[in-house]
């Protein structure tokens, strides 16, 4: 069978984070910073207002592009929160988590051949995305000492005649980095000079901390034409598994991507897209409740790895610490191997988010505080244990 | 200092080394913000939230709408007030609406509780009238779900 399987999907390495998945998954009382998801259930406003949804018997399909309810909902929170207005009627589309909306947006931009540059440490989907769209990525490294924050000198000496698509995330996944206007102020300038189209999953836009404010890219002069603001309510509302994201662009690019959404997937879960609409709507004091936690549990993580002689900058985003595991002598898969099997905490190895991430490991503090706790005690443990 | 007080407010127990490092604070920093909220009389003191049903199954709850003729001079205060000191009342509210005070009474026995009511409580002069509500079950207590959700299985590692 194995030879009827397309090149270019079958060429697809094993994600490094499903090797590790089944080696924890065979374990019993691991404690895991390892899961890239919100510990908080769905706020029990938004739940109920996917009860009420069933119970009205709104089960048919919705439009294509979405509920209108929701596509107003959704123009309206990022025109309050992002200073960004898109027509909710033409430049909105709802889709199965941000996922969805970056591959059929690949699909609908790329030609054969055509390049897309992403930052490395990067989520994983990225490159494998842009290959099944026949694109070739293109990976722009996002150094440790510059906290992660794409520069654009690295990304300039990397742009060709073929580069067509710039794929943001910040804050990021796995690095926690973030980036403050004038930091995208280059790269905007970039984009513009060689006419680069940006993809900005912004997922994590709501998980900010110290104060700092989720600029959007799209915001920056001359880039609203030329960006997909990609978000969706996994990360902030803890709603992973509604499936809800969306995309913001001008109309001509929300057509073509919905040409490829409508045949593809039909449109997003009813149900899913009502709740969406209440949490948008009502799940402001929600958000920033489980924001201040995430917060706090940084703080405590930060400051207990930096405590054992792991160097820690404090990252201002999302909800992981990318942690420098070079003085413990360890790669990143014999750490995290180790520390798995001699005490039970899984972490999950920097290199399954790019070849850029060795000598790190990405720890996910979406856990509880207990938890985070014992993790940090027996991490602290094992790496004294390495010093000696 | 709001962020200390809900921390505290969901676990009093909390370590001041936890608190501390959640913080961003150092322990001494911490024991200075929580001694000075204790003297401030903003943190009146630490319980224990206790889910009567699995302690002791006679444990009788009562909410009590009482409705009294205000005095002059001193309104409703006086007289709630000298409700409130009993050790049977667990907490007294003044309240608008149909009545005037709502207040919960704790006790062994429903007797026990009726005998409160009706030796006590209805015996003071300015009140007119109660109305006893006992307690059947309780869903949430002080924030606390008592009936707790089972998290649902989240995978051990994604991306």
């Amino acid at each position: 069978m194995e030879n009827k399987i397309a090149a270019h999907v079958r060429d697809i390495p094993r994600s490094g984070i499903r090797d590790f998945f089944e080696i924890v998954q065979s374990m019993h009382d691991v404690i895991s910073l390892g899961i890239g998801e919100p510990d908080f259930v769905t706020p029990w406003h938004i739940r109920e207002a996917a009860l009420f949804s069933l119970e009205k018997g709104r089960t048919g399909y919705t439009s294509n592009l979405g509920l209108p309810k929701l596509r107003e909902a959704i123009a309206s929170y990022v025109s309050r929160k992002f200073h960004l207005d898109y027509d909710a009627g033409s430049e909105v589309l709802v889709s199965v988590g941000v996922s969805e909306a970056i591959d059929i947006a690949l699909r609908a931009l790329l030609n054969p051949g055509d390049e897309v540059l992403y930052h490395e440490p990067c989520y994983v989907s990225y490159n494998p995305s842009v290959t099944l769209a026949h694109g070739k990525a293109v990976s722009v490294p996002a150094h440790g000492k510059h906290n992660f924050q794409l520069r654009a000198e690295e990304l300039e000496k990397r742009i060709t005649p073929r580069s067509k698509v710039l794929l943001l995330n910040f804050p990021t996944n796995p690095t926690g980095a973030t980036m403050p206007r004038e930091a995208l102020a280059p790269i905007a300038e970039l984009c513009v000079k060689h006419d680069l189209i940006v993809l900005s999953d912004e997922i994590y836009a709501e998980l900010t901390y110290d104060g700092a404010e989720h600029v959007s890219i799209a915001t920056l002069p001359g880039m609203r034409e030329r960006t997909v603001f990609l978000h969706g309510l996994s990360k902030g509302w803890a709603m992973t598994g509604f499936r809800i994201g969306y995309a913001c662009a001008p109309a001509p690019l929300i057509e073509a991507m919905m040409k490829i959404h409508q045949y593809a997937i039909l449109c997003a879960p009813t149900m899913t897209q009502d709740a969406a609409v209440e949490a948008l709507e009502h799940g402001d004091a929600a958000v920033a409740h489980m924001r201040e936690k995430y917060e706090l549990r940084r703080n405590y993580i930060v400051s207990a790895l930096n405590d054992m002689g792991i160097p820690c900058p404090t990252p201002r985003g999302a909800f992981y610490v990318f942690a420098d595991i070079r003085p413990t002598g360890l790669g990143s898969r014999e750490f995290s191997l180790r520390l798995l099997e001699e005490h039970k905490v899984a972490v999950v190895p920097g290199p399954a988010f790019g070849a850029d991430g060795e000598g790190f490991v990405r720890c996910s503090y979406a856990t509880s505080l207990e938890q985070i706790k014992i993790a940090m005690e027996r991490m602290a443990k094992f790496v004294a244990s390495q010093k000696s | 200092m709001e962020t200390l007080i809900r921390l505290l407010q969901q676990d009093a127990n909390a370590s001041r080394e936890d608190l501390a490092r959640q913080l961003n604070l150092t322990v001494e920093e911490v024991n200075a913000r929580i001694a000075s909220l204790e003297k401030d009389g903003v943190i009146r003191g630490y319980q224990a939230i206790v889910d009567r049903e699995r302690l002791d199954k006679n444990t009788v709850t009562a909410f009590i709408e009482v409705r009294i003729t205000p005095e002059r001079g001193g309104g409703f205060d006086r007289i709630a007030e000298r409700i409130a000191r009993f050790d049977q009342v667990v907490s007294c509210y003044l309240i608008s609406g149909g009545y005037d005070l709502l207040v919960v009474v704790q006790g062994g026995s429903l007797r026990e509780v009726a005998s409160f009511v009706s030796e006590k409580l209805s015996t003071i002069e300015s009140v007119i009238s109660t109305a006893t509500h006992f307690r059947l079950k309780s869903y949430k207590e002080n924030g606390a779900l008592l009936t707790a959700e089972t998290p649902g299985d989240r995978l051990s590692v994604s991306p």
